[in-house]
């Protein structure tokens, strides 16, 4: 069952002194799939995402990636973790492709011009692949930052608010690039406050309600909306 | 050792093209050096030289690992950095080194101008005291490295990396100005005492961080 699974997650719980982010999270995610994690403001989102990815450390329960697990094998699952966030955690002071080839070198794959310009090509940046990010808009610098998530071709792919700051190009840009992730195969878990977006390609919602899991069901299911509209829209447990 | 000197070379091209740290360093430490020599003319001048060359040097270091801190904080580009499947160790070590490289560059252009101001010679003294000035500087950024992540996670910094980098190393400092009162003075027996001191420090603070770090970085 585990080889099937991307991610295997049981009793997760994170605390921030005495307060909980998460609590009690277990949620296995098979490969291929593509879950869409909806939940208002301080509902644990990014918090089970940095845990997911090896950011943060549980304060309880067992974290799996594709059969590894995090706690004893961390570099094996961040090698396999594509993760983007509102923030790009790229260096303005470097181009593109500078800032492209440096994270080549961390993950160890290859950091040939022709490649990394092919990455940039699809995020629509090549052409100014060698200015500095620091001229970029913010949009501009996001895609730099999907490129960056992206280049070492990640088998789980971790997105947490990557709309943040798009225009609808580069939205219509990281659609493109997240279907076609999908059809390859590759795991998806994408954070969300819009619930359009969010379903857009998903097969699976999963909702957060103060750190727990209230709902989890298929995307097209009706009961994804209802429940959205209950726990984030009317904010049932405020 | 690939993704150390990954991450040297990206601090060094970031380096190279903003000169931000370099500047506030080399600016810094040469006015404390040159303050300092003419506010102490007269006999005493001898005797303080050595403090003031390690005051100069540790305010220029700090000025640098603020710098360095910025550069990683500045679009979390630290998470960037963990996400990486590299050893929170080697991300450690890479910063070290970066950091090292640049307070060395800035200490190789204030160390001539202390001895300039100061009239001393261009001799053996002069080597000796480029060896302590190595080894204090290793061991002031090992832990100074370990300090600015750990201050980066505060509200206060800028003002709470001072604060704990200055009594942290100080008995760095302080076996460094030892160090180098003793050879400027020309009675290089007893410098083996402050030189013991000061490599059982750098060894220490660069194991103890290389090993603690992922606990510092790791929310």
């Amino acid at each position: 069952m585990s080889d099937t699974l991307a991610l295997d997650s049981k009793d997760i719980e994170k605390k921030f002194g005495y307060a909980y982010a998460i609590r009690n999270i277990s949620l296995q995610v098979r490969r291929g799939e593509f879950v869409a994690l909806f939940g208002s403001n301080g509902a644990g989102k990014t918090t089970f995402l940095k845990v997911t990815a090896g950011l943060m450390r549980p304060t309880k329960g067992s974290l799996s990636i594709e059969g590894f697990d995090v706690a004893k094998n961390a570099e094996e699952t961040r090698r396999r973790i594509g993760f983007l966030s509102h923030n790009t955690f790229v260096y303005r002071d470097l181009s593109p492709l500078e800032n492209l080839k440096f994270f080549c070198r961390l993950y160890g794959v290859s950091d040939s011009e022709e490649r990394l310009l092919g990455l940039l090509k699809r995020v629509d940046l090549a052409q100014r692949a060698n200015e500095p990010v620091r001229a970029f808009s913010r949009g501009l610098q996001q895609r730099v930052g999907i490129a960056r998530a992206l280049l070492h071709d990640p088998s789980l792919i971790l997105l947490d608010e990557p709309y943040t700051g798009l225009d609808a190009k580069a939205a219509q840009t990281l659609n493109d690039i997240l279907d076609e992730a999908a059809r390859s195969g590759k795991t998806i878990i994408l954070t969300t406050h819009d619930i359009q977006q969010g379903l857009r390609a998903a097969t699976r919602a999963v909702i957060l309600d103060r750190g727990k899991v209230v709902h989890d069901g298929p995307a097209k299911d009706i009961a994804v909306q209802e429940a959205y509209v209950r726990y984030i829209h009317h904010g049932a447990s405020a | 050792m690939r993704p150390v000197a990954a991450i040297v070379a990206k601090d060094i091209a970031i380096e190279y093209k903003n000169k931000e740290a370099f500047t506030s360093m080399l600016l810094f430490g040469l006015l404390v050096v040159v303050v300092f020599s003419f506010a102490f003319e007269g006999s005493d001048r001898h005797a303080l030289a050595p403090g003031m060359l390690w005051v100069a040097y540790a305010f220029a270091g700090i000025l640098g690992l603020n710098r360095s801190l910025n550069m990683e904080i500045d679009n979390d580009c630290l998470q960037g950095l963990l996400l990486s499947p590299v050893s929170r160790g080697d991300l450690y070590l890479g910063k070290v080194v970066g950091n090292f490289v640049f307070t060395l560059i800035a200490e190789l252009v204030i160390l001539p101008v202390f001895i300039i101001l100061n009239n001393l010679a261009f001799n053996t003294v002069l080597i000796w005291i480029a060896g302590i000035t190595l080894l204090g500087t290793l061991g002031f950024v090992a832990i100074g490295t370990t300090l600015s992540l750990i201050s980066a996670q505060t509200r206060m910094k800028e003002v709470l990396l001072p604060a704990l980098q200055i009594p942290m190393t100080f008995p760095v400092i302080l076996s460094a100005v030892q160090a180098t009162s003793l050879v400027m003075s020309e009675d290089s027996k007893g410098v083996s005492f402050p030189l013991s001191v000061l490599g059982i420090f750098s060894t220490v603070y660069i194991t103890a961080s290389y090993f603690v770090f992922e606990y510092i970085v790791e929310e």
